[in-house]
């Protein structure tokens, strides 16, 4: 009997038992290795049994030699506009006021764009080259640009879902359908988590709430503990983390070993490990308790590193727009260091959203303070990383649902062209660390924007090398539901070698 | 995508094909020098040995390349993404006959081999010419032989496998477990202690705890009634219907919001959650329950109700982010409603089926689209219905106390106007004098002005009443009585009636329903047009008239008849699942092939036969005559089994030979769902209100959470009194940010149907129950509720905590361990400086705190 074999004759516990064996024994040849390191690294972290063999089992059920261990994934709501950012367009710049030609709008729909009177919107941005790379920024990430050596620009990204929700659900889990697990949740069933007293999972809003919701960090079918557990911008780091009103941290001790000798009376009455996983679980929970406050608790971080990522930084003069919500140009700079911070602790994925890019219009007004807002936090956070030697083994992502427009939206009531429509035909998105060769422009959109002329990348293309990235073979990774064998990237994906380093 | 490429791919060389064949045909012979079998059985079985040798191996059951399959008749027939393949009778116009005369490299198929013969080439244009016949000695394939899809079958009742099995059983179910058993030579486990098993019955018929004095009742009535007879008292609570609608509602995906982006509110909602409340506390038996809520609007004289049980497919998702197209939002609603609808009454996942034919059952992408056309001509209406039962009994007695109130005030004040009608008059003849001369009167509103310019002959009653009224309202001496009577009027009482969301059949302009291409609503194939029928699989499903095709009620009442396989099977499962915490064929929600075998095949078919009213099973002493399709009937059939009875302790020896439980030696022991533990825990504060139905709630929600929805549209208003205890099941749910003390007990998330819930342990659930707000609450009003009883010693006290929480005393080191948890919480405030009598009350407050977090609380045993 190997040691997992042995282990999981000890995990006999009614219903998880009998669930993971289902898993296990459901795969198709290959599948569950990954699995089953998922679920001894998910139980030994969940029953509080760190000394678990997990690490060497990791490393040989992988499926490939892993290059990444912890994604920080900034999601973008709402789409940014890469012809502003990424993309340098002369010859839409040279077009501009001009309406595209018949052959290309008749077939597409628009979400909001009156076809007829629609006209091509050049970007007044000022472009420069960066790097020994020279990779394209615009003026309005001045900050980000000084590390294009370590980013791969992707600019041939498309989707086939021009709505918001769809579409972030479509980037999240694979498909614009409900009831798939999310990135987070297949990395953390895929691998388990490392940290010992802190989720694998964690969840960072700043601003307004996203269009996907909570459907965003789900687990789908996959069970609940592979969801993502949202951090607080106010009040306590996590729900129901501090003790009622009058409840002295003695006291709760106190009552925990009560309510465990208790649990244990049980167990020796009924024999039902379940209720081993609860006593472990109630533990876990006790050690959140002071993990998360202490996370959350900015005190150790010098004076240097606060002001790097902004934490405290004045509002922007200009300040305005949907991405000037709820302070969120500390909460974004705060989120960002506080990335940094899970993924010392060992935790899967982190996922900041910040939904503050759907413009419409007033384009030329919004989206420099949004840029503003982001700009000096993840250029902190890729360098922090990279000074504590994190950034090897931690992915960034950097991106959204879809992309905008080359035509200005001319939507009803609106004189002039101010903003940018859904464009999911061609967009752009970057990434950085945890295995990407950097220092990389991939693919290229046609020369006004409008479809990938070079390379194209699906959304199950990019699931698919960022799985492959920590050692995950997307077609291996699945689980059965329903009698069909589910993954991340649902039909399609195809790993790109060439963004590995 | 690659597959979209290939299929793009296709879809040109078949055009490109076609004018190949078309340049290349005055060059093939048209007739052969050798001649096909004239026989046409022996013509098919040389057509299939030829598409088996050149063809299968691309478009056979394994690939199935472009979709197409040339391995069965009906998948010939079916064609393949790219549109039809062949044309029964016309070989010339069969895409499968110019693909493969085509000479071209890139066209000709087979695309690798040689090329086919001219004979062959003759066999499959003779075969074509003459219809297709195929081979009639083939045998059904392994799908079509498929347990599940065999007619539910009429089982014998096993005989009693021993003595001991005979005395142990209790009723028929009984047998069918002991058989197999006693097969594996395994013993059932002994009855659960009477505690257990009320507590057991009262949390999976109702939902909530047993009281002190019935479990006191229950434990001391040693009886042959006394089961049956708490069996019967929790069947017939209105909580009956809580408890079990709330298992629909979960197969329902019921929600308070559209979901999406902008998710709004439903206010009309909870009217349909309602109404499943009242039909399973009525028992409307399952295949009424069935054809009102997929077709109640088609039933002739459809009653509102009837309509409204409609709803059921209206609590699909509404997309109004903006710029969306309505159309493909429709779609996907009705994609939604077929693959649910397959889901919750036939247990099949159709859905693969929407974008390519099944890969494992026999189920084709034109047999989805034949499904998905049933609900096409369902169109999103709304309908007029009454509110709760007790609301419309209510208000024709307000509405006449409302009424004569007015008529007496208005003869008040009519009385009292009676003497100055000639001022009434005067002041009549001087406004028309105004307004004639153009000279409006600033205070005169609009339709007064109308009133008057009338000739006052030609007015009608209530016009000159309301210019009275007008005139009554201006006079000092009246203003006072008329405010009384205004004052009135604001108090009528609400018509009980509300607006709901239904399904009503679209008659104007019905819609085609064509196969998707991929799914996808932008690309229907015109050369597949699809109507309402039944997958091959299963019994056809016909038109009640003659004139016309099947729709929608006929499909209700296919779903529900004698000779559907799945219908009542997968009914069974589900009560028996909430029962047992499994099914009898695990996989709920797969009776497919790939889903999983029934542990008690016989026992399966026994119940669903009996539930279905198949076969009238013979009246017996202990599980009595049966009602067809009655939940209630067949609930009490199995707590009256030894099976539901037994311990759930877990047993050793099981561990290897049945470590799963799927023989039933035990009951299973299930953590209690998120609703429940809630409910459960405001039951033993005393704090739980028990009102059934009505609007949804809004009890207490942790800050920052209804601001995670889209841009912050939403504001969570927290209800006050006795809203803020009730059921978990009434807690308004939001779709996007739905309660999270409820999602971290795997409550479903409402945007697809939910078969089955999962039972996950996780340190959230553990701070939710420590020390979220509601939590705190009940451990002090808990605490408050047993320190009423003064009379109490510290040790009365915990039993009588116990017997509120977990239905039984506590054993001795238990008590201890509790006593010394008081002491010692009491010692530790008291070093903190805090009174003697907050310490105390403190210590109490903790001691209710750990009772309800302990595992067996939250637990159904």
């Amino acid at each position: 009997m190997t040691n997992f074999e042995a282990e999981l004759q000890r995990l006999t516990c009614q219903h998880a038992a009998q669930t993971r064996r289902r898993w296990l024994t459901s795969s198709a040849s290959g599948i569950g290795s990954a699995a089953l390191a998922a679920l001894l690294q998910g139980d030994g972290v969940l029953a509080g049994q760190p000394e678990d063999a997990s690490d060497s089992l990791q490393s040989t059920l992988s499926h490939f030699a892993p290059r990444a261990k912890h994604c920080i994934f900034l999601f973008q709501a709402g789409a940014p506009s890469h012809l502003d950012l990424f993309d340098p367009k002369p010859r839409l710049a040279e077009l501009n006021g001009r309406p595209l030609p018949e052959e290309i709008v008749r077939k597409v729909r628009f979400a909001f764009i009156q076809k007829e009177s629609a006209v091509l919107l050049g970007s007044p941005r000022r472009w420069r080259k960066h790097g020994q790379c020279g990779m394209d920024f615009s003026d309005y990430l001045p900050q980000l640009a000084t590390c294009a050596d370590d980013i791969l620009m992707v600019r041939s990204m498309f989707s086939e879902q021009f709505n918001h929700h769809p579409g972030q659900l479509l980037l999240s889990c694979g498909r614009a359908t409900f009831g798939l697990p999310t990135i987070g949740s297949w990395l953390n069933y895929g691998l388990g988590s490392e940290s010992q007293d802190l989720p694998g999972y964690v969840v960072l809003t700043s601003g307004r709430g996203s269009s996907g919701g909570a459907s965003l960090w789900g687990s789908g079918f996959l069970p609940s503990h592979y969801a993502g557990v949202l951090f607080r911008n106010q009040g306590e780091a996590v729900l129901n983390l501090a003790n009622p009103s009058g409840v002295s941290a003695a006291a709760h001790r106190r009552t925990l070993d009560a309510l465990q000798r208790l649990n244990q009376l049980r167990t020796a009455e009924v024999q039902d490990p379940e209720i081993d996983s609860r006593i472990r679980n109630y533990e876990l929970a006790f050690r959140m308790q002071s993990a998360a406050p202490e996370l959350i608790d900015l005190a150790g971080e010098s004076r240097s590193t606060l002001e790097a990522y902004g934490v405290e930084r004045a509002q922007h003069p200009q300040a305005t727009g949907r991405g000037n919500v709820a302070e969120a140009h500390r909460t974004y700079a705060r989120n960002c260091l506080l990335a940094r911070r899970l993924v010392e602790r060992g935790v899967r994925f982190v996922n900041i959203i910040y939904e503050a890019w759907d413009q419409h219009s007033d384009l030329n007004k919004d989206l420099p303070y949004n840029c503003w807002v982001v700009d000096q936090p993840i250029t902190a956070l890729l360098r922090d990383l990279k000074q504590r030697g994190l950034l090897d083994t931690t992915l960034v992502v950097w991106g959204a649902e879809f992309g905008r427009t080359p035509l200005g939206e001319n939507r009803k009531g609106r004189a002039a062209n101010t903003g940018r429509d859904h464009h999911p035909f061609a967009f752009s998105l970057w990434m950085a660390g945890g295995g990407i060769r950097g220092g990389q422009i991939w693919g290229a959109s046609d020369e006004i924007g409008w479809g990938v002329a070079d390379k194209p990348v699906h959304m199950n293309d990019l699931q698919a090398t960022l799985l492959r990235l920590f050692g995950l073979d997307h077609l291996k990774l699945t689980h059965r539901f329903q009698g069909r064998d589910f993954r991340l990237t649902d039909v399609g994906g195809t790993v790109m070698q060439s963004w590995l380093s | 995508m690659l597959f979209q490429k290939i299929v793009a791919g296709i879809l040109c060389l078949s055009l490109a094909a076609e004018c190949a064949a078309m340049v290349c045909q005055p060059d093939e012979p048209k007739q052969s020098s050798v001649a096909s079998p004239a026989d046409d059985q022996q013509l098919a079985n040389a057509v299939r040995d030829l598409l088996q040798a050149r063809c299968w191996s691309c478009h056979g059951a394994g690939r199935r390349e472009a979709g197409l399959r040339l391995d069965e008749r009906d998948l010939i027939l079916n064609g393949g993404d790219s549109g039809l393949a062949v044309v029964p009778g016309q070989p010339d116009a069969s895409r499968l006959l110019q693909r493969v005369r085509s000479v071209s490299a890139d066209e000709q198929m087979p695309p690798e081999g040689e090329r086919l013969s001219r004979q062959q080439i003759q066999l499959l244009t003779d075969w074509l010419q003459r219809g297709l016949p195929w081979p009639k000695s083939v045998l059904p394939s392994a799908a079509a032989l498929h347990w599940a899809y065999q007619p539910v079958s009429r089982q014998q009742i096993p005989p009693s496998p021993s003595v001991d099995a005979a005395e142990w059983s209790r009723n028929e179910i009984d047998l069918f477990v002991a058989e197999k058993l006693s097969a594996r030579g395994i013993r059932p486990s002994p009855p659960a202690s009477r505690e257990t098993l009320i507590r057991r019955a009262s949390l999976d018929l109702i939902g909530l705890l047993p009281t002190p004095e019935q479990v006191q009742q229950f434990v001391s009535d040693t009886s042959a009634d006394a089961w049956p007879q708490v069996v019967d008292r929790l069947l017939a609570s209105p909580h009956f219907g809580e408890r079990w609608g709330r298992h629909w509602l979960d197969l329902a995906r019921y929600a308070d919001s559209d979901g999406y982006e902008k998710d709004n509110a439903r206010p009309d909602a909870w009217r349909y959650r309602d109404w499943v409340i009242d039909a399973i506390n009525r028992d409307l038996p399952f295949d009424q329950f069935t054809v009102q809520q997929l077709a109640g609007d088609l039933l002739p004289e459809a009653e509102p109700l009837q309509k409204l049980a409609t709803a059921f497919h209206r609590q699909t998702l509404t997309n109004t982010e903006g710029g969306t197209d309505q159309e493909e939002f429709r779609v996907e609603a009705c994609f939604d409603r077929t693959e649910t609808t397959g889901q919750v009454w036939l247990g099949l996942t159709v859905g693969c089926a929407r974008c390519h034919s099944h890969k494992y059952e026999q189920l084709t992408q034109r047999e989805y689209y034949q499904l998905f056309s049933v609900f096409n001509n369902a169109d999103e209406a709304t309908a007029t219905v009454p509110t709760a039962a007790a609301d419309v009994a209510a208000w024709p007695p307000l509405q006449l106390a409302f009424e004569s109130r007015r008529n007496e005030l208005e003869r008040e004040l009519a009385a009292a106007g009676e003497s100055r009608i000639a001022e009434f008059e005067d002041w009549q003849r001087q406004q028309r004098e105004l307004l004639q001369s153009q000279q409006v009167p600033a205070e005169l509103p609009k339709e007064i002005q109308a009133i008057l310019q009338l000739d006052p002959a030609r007015r009608k009653a209530a016009q000159q009443q309301s210019l009275r009224q007008f005139w009554y309202r201006q006079q000092a001496d009246l203003k006072p009585l008329a405010a009384r009577l205004d004052e009135h009027l604001k108090t009528q009482p609400a018509k009980p009636e509300i607006t709901v969301r239904v399904l009503h059949q679209r008659s104007q302009s019905p819609r085609r329903t064509f196969v998707l291409h991929r799914g996808e609503f932008l690309n229907p194939l015109t050369d597949l047009e699809v109507t309402p029928a039944a997958p091959g699989i299963l019994p056809p499903l016909t038109s009640r008239s003659a004139d016309r095709l099947p729709d929608r009620l006929d499909f209700a009442r296919w779903l529900v008849a004698s000779d559907n396989p799945l219908s009542p099977r997968v009914a069974v499962n589900h009560i028996w699942a909430h029962l047992f915490g499994r099914g009898l064929v695990r996989t709920l929600g797969d009776f497919g092939v790939r889903g999983e075998a029934p542990t008690h095949p016989e026992l399966l078919d026994w119940l669903a036969a009996r539930f279905a009213g198949i076969a009238v099973a013979e009246s017996s002493p202990v599980s009595g005559a049966t009602q067809p399709w009655s939940r209630k009937q067949l609930i009490r059939l199995i707590l009256l089994s030894a099976a539901w009875q037994q311990s759930s302790c877990h047993r050793g020896d099981l561990q290897t030979v049945d470590p799963e439980n799927r023989l039933l030696a035990r009951q299973n022991r299930l953590r209690a769902e998120g609703e429940i533990v809630r409910d459960i825990s405001l039951q033993a504060a005393g704090l739980l209100s028990d009102r059934v139905g009505g609007p949804s709630v809004f009890p207490p929600l942790p800050a920052g959470i209804a601001e995670l929805s889209y841009a912050g549209n939403f504001k969570w208003v927290e209800s006050s009194g006795a809203d803020r205890y009730r059921r978990g099941m009434y807690t308004f749910f939001k779709r996007t940010s739905p309660h999270p003390s409820l999602t971290a007990f795997d409550c479903p998330d409402a945007n697809l149907t939910c078969l089955e819930r999962g039972i996950s342990n996780t340190p959230l659930q553990a701070l939710v129950t420590l020390n979220n707000e509601v939590f705190a609450e009940c451990a002090a009003a808990f605490a408050g509720r047993l320190g009423k009883s003064d009379q109490l010693t510290t040790e009365g006290r915990i039993e009588l905590a116990f017997q509120l929480c977990l239905g039984r005393s506590p054993a001795m080191s238990e008590l201890n361990e509790l006593r010394q948890l008081q002491q010692d919480l009491t010692q530790l405030a008291l070093a903190e400086n805090v009174s003697v009598a907050d310490a105390n009350a403190g210590a109490w407050r903790g001691l209710c705190r750990t009772l309800l977090n302990l595992d067996e609380f939250i637990t159904r045993e």
